[in-house]
């Protein structure tokens, strides 16, 4: 038994569900009690969608469970054929479900429907969102992909995208339009958008892009084995891993053409003068492994970021996100509760947070601006305008988006200069922001007399970064003080640095200035 | 004088009801949690079940709020499963170190699941247990939201059941008013009966342990909503008596309602015109703002809340729409029947859902206003029919007098919209 406030991960049927939902003519009947379809919603109110998700739950009550659930699925799943008549038909258990045991697989195939339908074993309570997208994705392609003619000009196929993806819409074109300058055509994307038949012929296609491993990687390995068709192991998200991809397609294909870079803006916008203040800025990153891999090579490689703490949620990879941290000198964080999560962020005191909408959340909280990277999604994450992550116009997508959420360079010298000032003084965040600013670091956040206790004391005894076995005399308090807010964490914590190292336990304003010549670049 | 004028000769008390039994669209009676936990704010609620009711719970919140979350799951694993001794001592693990981490919890409910409920986890015995060990600092309380027993607004019903047999007892004549109500409203009702000399109140869920009622023979209650039959089961058992009459939705419930409880209490009809003439008033005005776009409009209830019969009745008799069908979960007539009495014969009476069967009666309907669930709104918009999420309903000030052009509003405003939009090429 495990404590959880907020989750990084649906149960594995939900996972099942983005599958389904992001197919066409494919069915998903669902053996689950009734509240279960509360999942509807994630699809039709985060994700805007105009139609219902392609479910049907069997939802059995408690009278029913001492009668015969085994029943009501196979009536569940007669009807659904019947009403909605589709390709093909997925079925399986949530949770509840899996205790009582029907083995709605089992019941399925005695039913002699006249279209393929494929068991799902996702294990609710060993498994989660992630694994439940890939294996089901995995399972319908070996019931239904074959080996194939190929196409004849050069095609790939694109794996990975599904229901309620963090941007899997708009990267799905900007790739498409990528290939398409390399020369390569799109046989099929898959599960968004595909149909079962469309999953039969996977294999007219030379070979695969595996743009998200959390979702296809399964599949990816089984048409290599099955079908003998490569993979792409990039994800191309960042202008350096845009350009690795662009190489890897050209090594499988043999195809030379010119791609036009010309839309790309990240170098130059990253280069001009205006983004020197970006320079070492210290950020934690945290959400799925690709995009934190992904995120980790821009921070650093593409932004000028320092890279202060690493991780992500999903322990399939864990792997090689410990690698990853390794690569930037830090121990990866691998882990699922979000309090600890919050605990690592606090410890590290970052300037800035690249995480997901519950880092948004954390970075709330304590003051630290946070841009959005990965799922788990938000309807938020769902906008109007195209806003991809991958390939040439990503890159751009994610330079505006990082540094949206910082005070900007030449305002950074003003709050220096004029910090009195009533309006527009440190605590009052980015002038861009309006009245929704962080706030400040260190700075408790008001609370209704009833809320003692928020999560800050769930998270065992938060440490002041030390601050618990260091004085700060009243004159450093106050000079400290006169720090702008976005790097007076930086200050303390460099500062306590500094003369925890010189075996100091008070500090001066003579302390913190030298710490400040100390840690002077 | 407050009697209702105009009671129809035949009424959908003897509607026959159209019972239905297939896929149900609703929530599980968990979501409850997200308001409860809002109004009890010494209490935390501890889910026993599996990934999804955190999910639930977290799409839930994440949809409608962003809350300080005073709620969790216990997920159960694979281990809890195999043995039951082991899950109880799991449970008293993870009991022990949220209480440590949050001292300031009076009241912990251990609210049981689906999957608790199927493997048979004895939360009974779990809160008695740990009551006796964590007395008298905290008290612990258990209650079932699982979907295969409860439905959406049942959540608040089982939660305020279980409080009731743990309530102390007394001999005073006073008035309990029973529901969660946004405090807004709840002081408004407070502060109305108060004006007209009725009292002591008291109200059930208190927003602090410290001021949980008592009850008694001599208690007199009124519920705030129509989802709360097991909670009055419950005073009952306790020998408390409930105070009939319609839900205080619009100028008339309220109306009705308020002059139930001041006859109960004695209060004669000069100080109830007194106190009421103004607020009526400016329900009436309200209500006739927004109701101009809502009049000879038609409206079709798919199963949610509970509210469904009460909001028909406010929407026909003060909006004057016209109610096509009034699907409801579950129908108590013991507790809506008034309610029941003022609804012109007409619609059909629905209970229960076969969400499919449900769907093609709409269609074929097509209503000019459609009040469903968060999973079906967006779906139906796209097929041209406009829709109300029935759970802003839940969320939203709607009670009473003061709130009563709200409500009417949360109808109107979804038509108005439709009326205002144009975004089609060459529009």
């Amino acid at each position: 038994m495990k404590l959880t406030v907020w989750t990084y991960e649906g149960p594995p049927h939900v996972g099942a569900m983005r599958v389904a939902t992001g197919m066409k003519g494919l069915h998903y009947v669902l053996h689950a009690p009734q509240g279960d379809t509360y999942a509807d919603l994630l699809f039709t109110m985060i994700e805007r969608r105009n139609h219902r998700p392609p479910v049907t739950y069997t939802t059995f009550q408690a009278r029913d469970l001492g009668a015969d659930t085994a029943h009501l699925f196979k009536d569940a799943c007669l009807d659904a054929y019947e009403r909605f008549k589709p390709e093909a038909i997925i079925v399986g258990a949530s949770c509840t479900a899996e205790l009582i045991q029907d083995d709605p697989g089992g019941l399925a195939e005695t039913m002699g429907l006249p279209v393929p339908v494929i068991p799902l074993e996702l294990p609710s309570y060993s498994r989660k969102e992630n694994y439940g997208c890939d294996e089901t994705f995995f399972q319908i392609v070996r019931h239904l992909a074959r080996p194939m003619e190929k196409t004849a000009q050069i095609t790939c196929n694109i794996l990975g995208p599904t229901g309620l993806g963090f941007r899997h819409r708009d990267d799905v074109e900007e790739l498409t339009g990528l290939l398409s300058d390399l020369g390569v055509g799109v046989n099929v994307v898959a599960p968004m958008g595909a149909t079962p038949t469309d999953i039969t012929r996977l294999g007219q296609a030379h070979f695969n892009v595996l743009l998200y491993p959390e979702t296809a990687e399964a599949a990816a390995r089984w048409l290599k084995r099955e079908l003998g068709m490569p993979y792409t192991t990039t994800v191309p998200i960042g202008v350096g891993a845009t350009w690795d991809f662009i190489g890897e397609v050209r090594a499988i294909t043999g195809l030379t053409g010119a791609v036009d870079d010309s839309r790309l803006r990240l170098p130059w916008w990253s280069k001009s003068v205006d983004s020197t203040y970006l320079t070492g800025k210290r950020v934690f990153l945290f959400g799925d492994a690709t995009h934190v891999k992904a995120a980790a090579r821009i921070a650093r490689d593409e932004m000028g970021f320092e890279v202060v703490g690493l991780g992500c949620y999903n322990r399939e990879f864990a792997r090689d996100i410990r690698a990853l941290g390794k690569e930037f000198g830090l121990t990866a964080l691998v882990t699922e509760d979000y309090l600890e999560v919050e605990k690592a962020i606090e410890d590290a005191a970052p300037e800035m947070i690249l995480g997901t909408q519950m880092e948004r959340h954390i970075g709330k909280r304590l003051g630290i601006p946070c841009a959005v990277i990965s799922a788990p999604v938000h309807v938020q994450d769902f906008p109007a305008r195209y806003s991809p992550q991958v390939g040439f116009e990503g890159a751009n997508v994610i330079f505006d988006t990082w540094i949206h959420p910082l005070v900007m360079g030449l305002e950074e010298h003003l709050l220096m200069m004029f910090r009195e000032d009533f309006e527009f003084h440190d605590a009052a965040g980015p002038s861009h922001h309006g009245g929704h600013a962080p706030r400040a670091l260190g700075e408790a956040e008001p609370q209704p007399v009833a809320e003692v206790a928020p999560e800050a004391e769930v998270a065992e005894a938060p440490a002041q970064t030390g601050s618990d076995v260091m004085v700060w005399l009243a004159d450093a308090e106050k000079e400290l003080k006169k720090i702008p807010f976005f790097v007076r964490g930086k200050a303390r914590r460099n500062t306590e640095a500094y003369a925890a190292e010189r075996g100091l336990n008070e500090i001066s304003k003579d302390t913190l200035y030298e710490a400040k010549a100390h840690y002077a670049r | 004088m407050n009697a209702p004028s105009n009671i129809p000769t035949r009424t959908c008390r003897d509607t026959p009801v159209l019972k239905e039994r297939g896929q149900r669209e609703v929530f599980c009676g968990l979501t409850g949690i997200i308001w409860l936990h809002r109004k009890m704010q010494d209490a935390f609620f501890l889910v026993v079940g599996s990934r999804t009711c955190a999910h639930l719970l977290q799409s839930a919140a994440g949809v409608m709020i962003f809350a300080e979350p005073r709620f969790g799951t216990a997920i159960l694993e694979e281990g809890d499963l195999a043995g039951m001794q082991d899950a109880h001592e799991e449970l008293d693990r993870e009991v022990e170190r949220l209480l440590s981490r949050r001292p300031d919890i009076r009241q912990l409910f251990l609210v049981g699941s689906c999957p608790s409920e199927v493997i048979k986890l004895d939360l009974a015995r779990a809160a008695e247990r740990l009551t006796v060990k964590h007395a008298p600092h905290v008290r612990v309380l258990n209650y079932s939201g699982s979907g295969i027993e409860t439905t959406f607004t049942q959540g608040e019903d089982a939660c305020l059941e279980a409080m009731v047999p743990v309530l102390p007892e007394t001999g005073a004549r006073e008035l309990l008013l029973v529901g969660a109500l946004p405090d807004v409203v709840e002081d408004q009702a407070v502060d109305l009966l108060t004006e007209m000399g009725v009292g002591p109140i008291r109200v059930l869920p208190a927003a602090r342990a410290s001021g949980t009622p008592a009850v008694g023979p001599e208690t007199r209650y009124a519920l705030f909503q129509p989802f709360l039959g097991d909670t009055a089961a419950a005073l009952d058992r306790r020998g408390a008596q409930r105070i009939e009459a319609p839900f205080p939705f619009g100028e008339e419930g309220t109306t009705l309602w308020l002059k139930a409880i001041a006859d109960e209490f004695g209060v004669d009809d000069e100080t109830f015109e007194r106190v009421t003439a103004a607020p009526r008033a400016r329900a009436r005005t309200a209500i006739a703002n927004a109701a101009e776009s809502l009049r000879g409009k038609s409206v079709f209830f798919f199963p949610d809340s509970q509210l469904e019969i009460p909001l028909a009745r406010f929407l026909t008799r003060e909006c004057g729409m016209e109610a096509v069908e009034i699907g409801a979960p579950f129908i108590h007539k013991g507790i809506v029947g008034a309610d029941l009495d003022l609804l012109s014969e007409g619609p059909t009476i629905s209970e229960g859902q076969d969400v499919d069967k449900q769907l093609d009666r709409c269609r074929a309907a097509r209503p000019d206003i459609t009040v469903c669930g968060l999973g079906l709104a967006n779906p139906l918009e796209a097929e041209g029919l406009t829709t109300k999420w029935a759970i802003e309903l839940v969320f939203t000030p709607v009670h009473f007098y003061d709130q009563a052009g709200d409500l009417a509003g949360l109808f109107s405003r979804p038509l108005r919209r439709r009326g205002l939009l144009k975004v089609e090429a060459g529009a």
